[in-house]
């Protein structure tokens, strides 16, 4: 392979311990929301926050904020098919029965 | 397929022996791979889920919630500790990098004893699959400590490998091998711990949170 | 680039480079693509006669259900026969084998992505194998589930169940990292030149084919592993007894295996997409189409899984969204068939055994195809399922169309790869005998599908034994035609008269480089200046 310069930027310090405050934060924003109680909405509550807190580190963390538009690209029709593969499992086991 | 970017005054760079770029393609293909592995889990969790509400709100009970809220704010910043040790080496900073990876080396070994207290003093208490005590309880709760068991035991398992992996990087940032001009090896490492850590941040609300 | 060829006809061909080691240790411990790619096609030749051999023995049963073999033989029979033609032959097939060895040659580079990623696929693969055999001989003996180890009984049976499907995962992660390797090859190591759309279409269908294996084999891997979990720990998901849903292991399990289709698929269209141009001397017809009905086939066929299911007892909603898709993917493959037919029109056609296979491979897709929409109806399937008929769609799937496919490859690239030419008269003359035979085997399968035959059966009602004794001759002729093959092939790799550098007149890269190619395939990376099949 051909030697090539490749400039990319490190991420500051600062920005990743801001990222971590952010996920203990809403570590427990969610712990909170639980004791609510909120029953069927619980489950969309905590998964809501949990995506925002995976988003956080997929973003900051893994560096997607920096990666070529293929991999975003790839990483989005990834979830897209786990997505349609769930939704057509529900397609049986939540209509079952008639 | 090259990217230069040139505008940022903290920029390292890097020489492209082997290909940086597909070094990393390959390891994010890679966690795809893992993303649909788990995701099998995950769906079977939804639907069973969906089929016996009432078991699992009642189990979710019995797991602690101390523990688990304990477990997750450990891989939080064990992935702190890891995104800090890439950043420090592309300073040249080798010796706050591999601080930072022992760190998180130390962090992934307590959340796995943690999740083996945690799974002691179930075993203890009987619940565990195939016992004589959850034959008698409800085929719901049968489901959902069987999911509990294999997810979060898949998700141990990979942490072990996860401490494995980097206890090796540690090593080689130490001989130099991973240094600020060659890192892929800790980043792609770094990939793969982030990855587990967000495995955890789902698992924890379905099992622990959801009363 | 004939310049090339000369200054490179004094470099040594890959066979007779030496690298680290020597010996049998300069195979099985090579990174270089081309003999990893031979490697796999010596075993995976050699697991299909196997699986062969297990296919004509169920046939001899079949004749006189009960005179040579046990019920509980014939279980077994085609349980291993199904795994080892289905996870060790056609899965791995093409792409492990050909795609091995030409993507690298034919988009410019020297080697994949990650060379010693592929030979841990290689040692996978074989490993895999070997556990699978070893099962067969070891604790309760074959699983006698059928390849599909439907829960409960996969669960519940006493043969070597834990042992077999250990080897088959382990082939899963093989056919991932080959997948995952292909990917990043095609993205990162094209020449200078290359853009995606000059790209051959044997690399957009290892493309797709490539995410496929990435994204289903997961599902699958992780779904066989909570079965041996199952057996040893009894944790419920799929034991009703324990709460658990025997129809969710059927999902996870078609999940992948339905995409597996299109892993054993994709690449064979890819292949006869490379022999069509070459022996009609024309550009193809619709590059485009043809590269973007690849990749729709990948997606759209991810979705259709649960028409294996119509009659386990999925909802209504369910059958009717999957048996709609199910429909919606056949369009793709339409416009590749059309396609290839106008490639074909007005151009000089040199009718060579890589085009025949190419042909029958159309003319025996269509019928699978076309059988597929029929059990792809709802209202035919509930007769349908579990009959002959299925048996004989998927041979002409599996077999008329991907293996054929994998033979015509075979033959079109023998010369570049051995350095040699086959006897091309008894090339036809396999290929006759094959196509009789396969015909006379697997139609008749439909026409006992029809009748009522239900599959994996090892007796019958009298009013089916004609059928069955024909179908069974037809396997006898077909077995003919591959010994004719085989021998044909084996005995041109050390008899053959040396080919060339472009034996068939082709126009892709491989054909630029010596026969066989040296060890860095090209001496200096080329410019690519346009597509890859310019006839003009």
């Amino acid at each position: 392979m051909a030697e090539k310069e490749l400039a990319f930027a490190v991420v500051r310090n600062k920005t990743y311990v801001f990222i971590w405050l952010c996920l203990v934060g809403l570590t427990v924003l969610t712990v909170a929301v639980a004791r609510l109680h909120l029953t069927s909405y619980a489950v969309v509550a905590a998964m809501l926050i949990a995506t925002a807190k995976a988003g956080l580190v997929a973003t900051f963390f893994m560096n997607l904020r920096q990666e070529p538009w293929v991999l975003k690209i790839m990483l989005f029709l990834v979830l897209f098919a786990l997505t349609l593969i769930v939704l057509l499992t529900f397609s049986d086991v939540s209509f079952r029965h008639g | 397929m090259i990217e230069p970017k040139m505008d940022n005054p903290d920029e390292i760079a890097i020489k492209e022996r082997g290909d940086y770029t597909g070094a990393k393609m390959g390891m994010w293909i890679f966690l795809f791979t893992e993303v649909l592995f788990f995701g099998v889990l995950f769906l079977l969790y939804s639907v069973f889920r969906s089929r016996y509400a009432l078991d699992f709100h009642a189990s979710a009970k019995e797991l602690d919630i101390f523990f688990g809220t304990a477990n997750t704010a450990i891989l939080l910043t064990s992935s702190l500790t890891m995104a800090l040790s890439i950043a420090l080496v592309r300073k040249g900073k080798k010796g706050l990098s591999i601080l930072c990876q022992s760190v998180t080396i130390v962090l992934g070994i307590i959340f796995l004893i943690n999740k083996y207290v945690e799974w002691g003093a179930h075993i203890s208490s009987g619940i565990y699959p195939h016992s004589a005590l959850l034959e008698q309880m409800s085929r719901g709760k049968v489901i959902f400590f069987s999911l509990y068991y294999v997810m979060t035991g898949l998700h141990g398992l990979h942490v072990l490998i996860g401490i494995c992996v980097i206890t090796g990087t540690l090593v080689f940032t130490a001989r130099e091998i991973i240094n600020r001009e060659d890192f892929v090896k800790l980043e792609n490492t770094g990939l793969y711990w982030h990855f587990v850590d967000i495995i955890w941040i789902y698992l924890f609300p379905l099992f622990y949170l959801i009363t | 680039m004939t310049s090339a060829g000369d200054r490179a006809a004094t470099q040594p061909s890959f066979y007779h480079t030496k690298g680290k080691y020597s010996g049998i240790l300069s195979w099985i411990l090579s990174t270089d693509h081309k003999r990893i790619g031979i490697m796999y096609l010596a075993a995976i030749l050699t697991f299909f006669l196997i699986g062969v051999t297990l296919g004509l023995m169920m046939r001899i049963n079949l004749i006189s259900p009960g005179r040579f073999i046990t019920a509980k033989t014939y279980n077994r029979l085609f349980s291993l026969h199904g795994v080892i033609q289905i996870f060790l032959f056609i899965i791995p097939g093409i792409p492990a084998s050909l795609g091995n060895f030409f993507l690298p040659i034919l988009i410019g580079a020297k080697d994949v992505a990650f060379p010693r990623i592929n030979l841990m696929s290689w040692w996978l693969y074989m490993i895999g194998g070997g556990i699978v055999v070893l099962s067969i001989f070891t604790g309760g003996g074959a699983p006698d589930t059928g390849w599909t180890f439907y829960a409960p009984y996969s669960i519940r049976t006493t043969t070597n169940i834990s042992l077999a499907l250990c080897g088959v995962i382990l082939l899963g992660f093989s056919s991932i990292f080959t997948g995952l390797n292909f990917i990043t090859t095609i993205h990162r190591l094209r020449a200078p030149g290359m853009g995606y759309f000059r790209m051959p279409l044997f690399i957009w269908s290892l493309y797709a084919t490539a995410w496929t294996q990435v994204l289903a084999t997961p599902v699958i891997a992780i779904t066989l592993m909570l079965v041996i979990l199952e057996r040893f720990f009894a944790i419920g998901f799929f034991e009703p007894a324990l709460g658990g849903d025997p129809l969710l292991y059927e999902h996870l399990f078609w999940m992948y295996s339905h995409p597996a289709v299109y892993i054993m698929i994709l690449p064979a269209m890819g292949v006869v997409s490379e022999i069509f141009p070459t022996f009609a001397k024309r550009t193809v017809f619709g590059y485009r189409a043809i590269a973007f009905s690849s990749l729709a086939i990948a997606f759209v066929g991810y979705l259709v899984w649960g028409h294996h299911m119509f009659t386990s007892g999925m909802s209504d909603f369910a059958r009717v969204i999957f048996s709609l898709i199910t429909f919606m993917v056949a369009v793709p493959t339409g416009v590749k068939v059309f396609n290839w037919l106008a490639t074909l029109y007005k151009g000089s056609i040199q009718l060579d055994s890589p085009l025949l296979f190419s042909l029958s491979f159309i003319f025996l897709f269509s019928i699978a195809g076309l059988t597929g929409l029929t059990i792809g109806s709802l209202s035919l399937n509930l007769y349908l399922h579990g009959t002959y008929f299925i048996v004989g769609h998927f041979h002409y799937t599996m077999f008329g169309g991907a293996a054929f496919g994998f033979f015509a490859g075979i033959h079109y690239w023998f010369p570049k790869m051995t350095g040699r030419m086959f006897n091309e008269r008894a090339a036809k003359t396999a290929w006759f005998f094959m196509f009789i035979g396969f015909n006379i085997l697997y139609f008749t399968m439909f026409i006992l599908g029809l009748q009522g035959m239900p599959r994996r059966y090892f007796q019958y009602l009298p009013q089916f034994r004609t059928n069955h004794i024909i179908s069974t001759v037809g396997s006898w002729i077909l077995a003919v035609g591959l010994i004719i093959m085989f021998g044909n092939l084996i005995r041109a790799i050390f008899k053959g008269k040396k080919a060339g550098m472009n034996p068939w007149g082709g126009k892709t890269l491989e054909w630029q480089i010596p026969s066989p190619p040296p060890a860095e395939n090209f001496e200096t990376i080329p410019v690519i200046e346009h597509g890859p099949y310019k006839y003009d």
